[in-house]
């Protein structure tokens, strides 16, 4: 009995340092979005009328400390099939496969491959962005305020939508539809480091 | 001969009634095409149309205040007097309510209004899903209550051409003779 509660002790004891050990390993490798008051938004032109919509679900792993930005990670997922443009006719025509092909490739990414400080809590993501198998390079730039423990990251960025065969075919006239769909971005993120 | 229509309301008159003639059919024919660049231009169109009707609506009603059209033949029976006239404000009633119901549809949905690609117009309603599924059908019933209307419209000028032989529709006629009214 002594032999076992003591061994348990040993176990407990052995845990608890690893975990002291990994903790902070933890913080620096996980912040954290926050989807309900985060948005991902687009925005293109319909014979100059603004059309667009949000994405309702997406999930992303940031590893990001402002002071070590060599060093920040992100690693962003949307899911095509969550776009929501306020109409049902619109949504079931962005699922084709002219346009997302979403039933396919549901998933949109953007990896970073370099994040430069700007200064002024401004910051700029490069990186690939794949939609629909074909990447492209993108830079996003994003400002962020910290309040409360919470970071709001807020960035917009022009992306053509015919770099990635988005309205391919028909709709390929952009006198109809235009080429730039804008992107924004509103994140709310816990567990960043101060700036 | 009775009096005539004046320059204006005969322009009004004919303008409106081959937009509005345009607009239904293109709407009939778009909503029954399967999505397409086609398709998109048609809708663009016929709210561009739509949205014109409107302002000339609304030009046409100010004009309508100030000038009082030549009055019916006496020998019209009176129910036939206050029926055209019920008509009448029913079509300057429509004439509003038809592109304000599909200006409400298309805003509610997500589509606002740029007249031509070119001046875009507020959203008097929010993008909501649910009211436009709500908006949707109370534009095509107010211009399918339209169309109701302005066929009576033509019977009634059909009747008094071939029954009352009373020569009416001359009055909205514009003047091709050149003479001085
Ligand atoms: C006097 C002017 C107008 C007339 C006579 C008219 C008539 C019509 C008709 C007949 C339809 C087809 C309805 C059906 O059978 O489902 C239609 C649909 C439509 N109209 Fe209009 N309209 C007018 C003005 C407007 C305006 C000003 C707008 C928007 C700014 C508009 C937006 C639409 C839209 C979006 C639809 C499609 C509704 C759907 O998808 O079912 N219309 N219109």
């Amino acid at each position: 009995m002594k032999l076992v509660q003591s061994s348990l002790q040993q176990v407990v004891a052995v845990a608890g340092v690893a975990m002291l050990v990994a903790l902070p390993n933890l913080a620096n490798a996980q912040q954290r979005v926050v989807p309900a008051q985060s948005e991902i938004a687009f925005v293109s032109k319909q014979f100059g009328v603004p059309v667009g919509g949000k994405f309702k679900k997406f999930d992303a792993e940031v590893t990001f400390d402002p002071k070590k930005v060599e060093a920040a990670k992100v690693n962003f997922n949307v899911d095509l099939l969550s776009a929501d443009i306020g109409n049902s006719e619109t949504e079931a025509e962005l699922k084709k496969p002219g346009w997302f092909n979403s039933q396919k490739m549901p998933q949109a990414n953007f990896t970073s491959t370099a994040v430069k400080a700007i200064g002024g809590g401004k910051f700029e993501f490069s990186g690939k962005l794949s939609i629909k198998g074909i990447s492209q390079n993108v830079v996003v730039p994003v400002t962020l305020t910290q309040s409360a423990g919470v970071t709001r990251a807020v960035g917009s960025f022009t992306l053509k939508r015919l770099d990635f065969k988005i309205g391919d075919g028909e709709w390929n006239d952009v006198s109809l539809v235009a080429n730039e769909v804008v992107v924004n971005i509103k994140l709310a993120l816990t567990g960043v480091p101060p700036l | 001969m009775s009096p005539r229509y004046d320059r204006v309301a005969i322009l009004f008159h004919w303008l409106m009634a081959v937009m509005i003639t345009a607009s239904f059919a293109v709407g009939l024919y778009m909503v029954s095409l399967t999505m397409s660049p086609t398709r998109i231009k048609l809708y663009n169109w016929h709210k561009w149309a739509g949205v014109t009707i409107l302002t000339l609506a609304a030009a046409r009603l100010l004009w309508r205040l100030k000038h009082t059209p030549p009055p019916l033949p006496p020998t019209m029976p009176k129910w036939q007097t206050s029926a055209a006239n019920v008509a009448h404000v029913m079509l300057y009633i429509l004439f509003f309510a038809v592109p304000l119901t599909g200006w409400a549809y298309s805003s509610a949905a997500g589509f606002p209004i740029v007249w031509f690609g070119w001046i875009p117009l507020p959203d008097f309603v929010p993008k909501d899903r649910e009211l436009a599924e709500f908006l949707k059908p109370w534009h095509w019933m107010a211009a399918y209550a339209l169309a109701a209307v302005v066929a009576l419209h033509i019977l009634a000028v059909v009747k008094h051409l071939l029954m009352d032989d009373d020569n009416l529709m001359s009055r909205m006629l514009p003047n091709m003779t050149g003479d001085k009214k």
